[in-house]
């Protein structure tokens, strides 16, 4: 049961050529977007199991697409594809010239998943959202998503536009895996409270190798913020730097990444640094040397605690202690120094 | 080891050289700045020897022209050979695929850029027959710093190289001081071994003609480049970098600080550009000036996402004006990056695995090149302001 739990099945289907291996490969395998075009078609389901956060892991199915395979998971291979599927992602085409027939195929997929699954999670991409037109780009994929809704059944669909040039594709996975990890609810919890500790305008936690935004939390003052895609702009930027110190460092992008960074301006100061091993901690703080450098070392003392509990045997998901957290003894200790 | 002199040695030199200057310990009031700055001056004219400081008197003689004191950049070659392509991605930040789409340039683009040095550069048209008698040329080449000769690796290039000659014998016989920049352009495509061919074989050529003319050492520069990577901004940096007329001071203050803090490699970078206007004189790998060009990005990135202004946001607590950062890859190479002014920023590669620990101090190191970098700025401009009055 438990192992079963952790494997979470995620389903990645749509028309051939919408993007699906694209995406994949851009998200999970540090591609870079114009490398893509080197992948080949996906011959019928293509399995990897990729690790999130450690120990959560993803079992991804890449279902080709073709009209022959799509025919065959619908009907012979129905059982085996659409149970125990805790996510599907269905892609659209937004340059698709038959959208009735993509819909009936994906209204097709929706009564298979509600006959096997029906406590899954849908989530369905409209892609290559680059192709369109800046000013169109918000009514055509208005009309496209209230269209996917009305065929999603009793379904709770969520839409995103995407597009493996831009930031845009950052925000939807991140917006899917913040579905798929467990005990999400005690780590914003822990969050909020450090952030309080600290003083600290915004707190995101990235995950290490796919720099995916796991959650965030901002103070009254940081929501004033009014850049709203900052986060998925953050996964973009930093997912660059470590494509270019790969390159540059002659390593695999894989085992690239930070240790430290630190960035003081006089508007704001940031922090990024290992959380756990799974995870980077970013913090923004308002300028102010000693108050940097005091949320700093709190940042520290917390992980220390987060490796302790780890130690300790609670592993499961997120390495947390209950909310008796131990950041409060130890930013209290740092701060009566100051 | 290094870093147990990095205080002495830098700091207390720069501070030495104020000292001799004045008898009075080193104060930063407004009334002793000017002489402060002057005797600063002589003190690093004084310290590079006399062929240096005639190089850069030989630069700065077009600048020096009343009628227009900002230095220009020619982009010429023959049409469709990338010239527009290149002004908008190394001064507009156009990424490098969509400069498909620029239309044909037909009339003179003149660019001004405002920077840690003012300069203008000029689109030439290709199809524009400037040698003609109802061109003024004074008025194209006078107060010119440099001209750029963009080539088109790609395409037959005889064209354009007959075009050239023709274009320096021209433009020799009024203004000898003229750097002329060939940019053998969209090496991208060709194959190392065709690139290095093209090479000698454009190289071979334009010398050759020049020599028989009786033009013997010419000074013409070659330089491969693309827009689809570093190349062509590596190339403007040399090119910008010979009408810096501070440059060896420049040169020699990073590499004081280099030596001292132990840096690998040093770069101070125009902001908005990443052109670098000066380096330490290791040699220059593209490696360590991709990962400091990208580095920039990510801060300027960064900064444009969190420098929002409201009334609410306060500071907590004192802090330094410029911006500082430093990251710390998973190899242990350190980059670190302090903004100097507004429009540059040292940019450096630190492999020592010590500099962790020290960090304090490079900054310390890094606050004093500021102060002296500001110097030699503030120094050529109260210069020109003299002349005017």
């Amino acid at each position: 049961m438990d192992a079963r739990k952790k494997k979470r099945k995620v389903l990645l289907m749509g028309k051939s050529g919408s993007g699906k291996s694209s995406m994949r490969s851009i998200i999970f395998s540090n591609y870079v977007a114009k490398d893509v075009r080197r992948l080949g078609a996906t011959i019928d389901v293509e399995h990897s199991h990729v690790k999130f956060m450690g120990n959560l892991t993803l079992n991804l199915w890449d279902c080709g697409g073709q009209d022959a395979f799509m025919e065959t998971y619908l009907a012979s291979q129905r059982g085996n594809i659409f149970s125990d599927v805790a996510v599907l992602i269905y892609v659209f085409d937004i340059e698709s010239r038959e959208v009735d027939r993509d819909l009936d195929t994906y209204n097709a997929v929706i009564e298979a998943l509600r006959e096997f699954s029906p406590n899954a999670y849908v989530f369905c991409l409209v892609h290559k959202m680059d192709l369109i037109q800046a000013e169109h780009r918000q009514r055509i994929y208005d009309e496209r998503s209230s269209l996917i809704r009305s065929r999603s059944e009793h379904f709770r669909v969520d839409t995103f536009g995407s597009s493996i040039w831009d930031q845009s594709l950052y925000k939807a996975w991140a917006g899917i895996v913040h579905k798929l990890i467990p005990n999400l609810t005690v780590i914003e919890r822990f969050l909020s409270a450090f952030a309080k500790k600290i003083d600290a305008e915004e707190v995101i936690l990235f995950e290490r190798s796919t720099f995916l935004t796991v959650t965030s939390v901002s103070s009254e003052i940081g929501d004033l913020n009014p850049i709203y895609d900052r986060h998925e702009r953050l996964s973009n930027i930093m997912k660059a730097f470590k494509h270019c110190a790969a390159r540059n460092t002659l390593t695999t992008p894989a085992s690239a990444g930070f240790v430290v960074m630190h960035t003081k301006t006089p508007q704001f100061n940031i922090f990024l640094g290992r959380f756990t091993d799974n995870t980077y901690i970013f913090l923004v703080v308002p300028p102010g040397e000693a108050a940097y450098n005091c949320a700093v070392l709190n940042t520290m003392l917390a992980r220390e605690g987060f490796s302790k509990a780890a130690a300790s045997g609670r592993s499961d998901g997120f390495p947390l202690p209950p909310p008796e957290t131990p950041d409060d003894g130890a930013s209290n200790g740092v701060n009566l120094g100051f | 080891m290094a870093f147990r002199h990095i205080r002495r040695s830098l700091s207390i030199e720069l501070i030495k050289k104020n000292r001799m200057s004045k008898p009075y310990p080193y104060t930063r009031s407004d009334s002793s700045r000017s002489e402060a700055q002057l005797s600063l001056e002589n003190i690093l004219q004084g310290a590079t020897p006399g062929a240096v400081s005639a190089h850069s008197r030989a630069i700065l003689e077009p600048s020096v022209k009343p009628r227009d004191a900002k230095p220009r950049l020619l982009l010429m070659g023959l049409r469709r050979s990338g010239k527009s392509s290149i002004a908008s991605v190394v001064f507009h930040k156009m990424p490098p695929n969509e400069t498909l789409f620029l239309e044909s340039t037909t009339r003179i683009q003149k660019d001004s850029i405002h920077s840690f040095m003012d300069f203008q550069v000029w689109d030439f048209p290709g199809q524009l027959e400037y040698l003609e008698p109802s061109f003024d040329l004074e008025d194209i080449f006078g107060s010119l710093g440099a001209l750029v000769w963009v080539i088109d690796a790609q395409d037959d290039y005889l064209d354009s190289v007959a075009r050239l000659n023709r274009t320096i014998l021209t433009v020799q016989q009024y203004y000898p001081g003229i750097n002329i920049e060939v940019f053998i352009h969209k090496v991208d495509a060709l194959s190392e071994e065709y690139r290095q061919d093209a090479y000698q074989d454009i190289v071979q050529r334009i010398t050759d003609e020049l020599n028989d003319c009786g033009y013997e050492n010419a000074p013409v520069h070659f330089y491969l480049t693309s827009i689809y990577d570093y190349s062509v901004f590596e190339a403007f940096s040399k090119v910008i970098q010979k009408l810096i007329p501070n440059l060896s001071t420049l040169e020699n203050l990073i590499t004081t600080l280099g030596n001292n803090c132990g840096f690998e490699k040093t770069y101070l970078f125009d902001v908005l550009s990443k052109i670098y206007i000066a380096s330490d004189t290791r040699p220059v790998d593209m490696a360590s000036y991709e990962m400091c060009s990208d580095y920039i990005d990510v801060i300027v990135d960064i900064s444009e996402l969190y420098s929002w202004d409201h009334p609410l946001r306060k500071a907590k607590g004192e802090q330094m004006q410029e911006a500082e950062s430093h990251v710390v890859l998973h190899d242990d190479t350190m980059l670190h990056l302090m903004e100097m002014n507004k429009y540059l920023c040292l940019v450096s590669v630190i492999r020592n695995p010590e500099a962790r620990e020290k960090k304090g101090l490079i900054d310390m190191n890094c606050r004093t090149f500021q102060e002296a970098l500001n110097d030699v700025f503030s120094r050529s401009w109260e210069r020109e302001e003299d002349q005017t009055t």
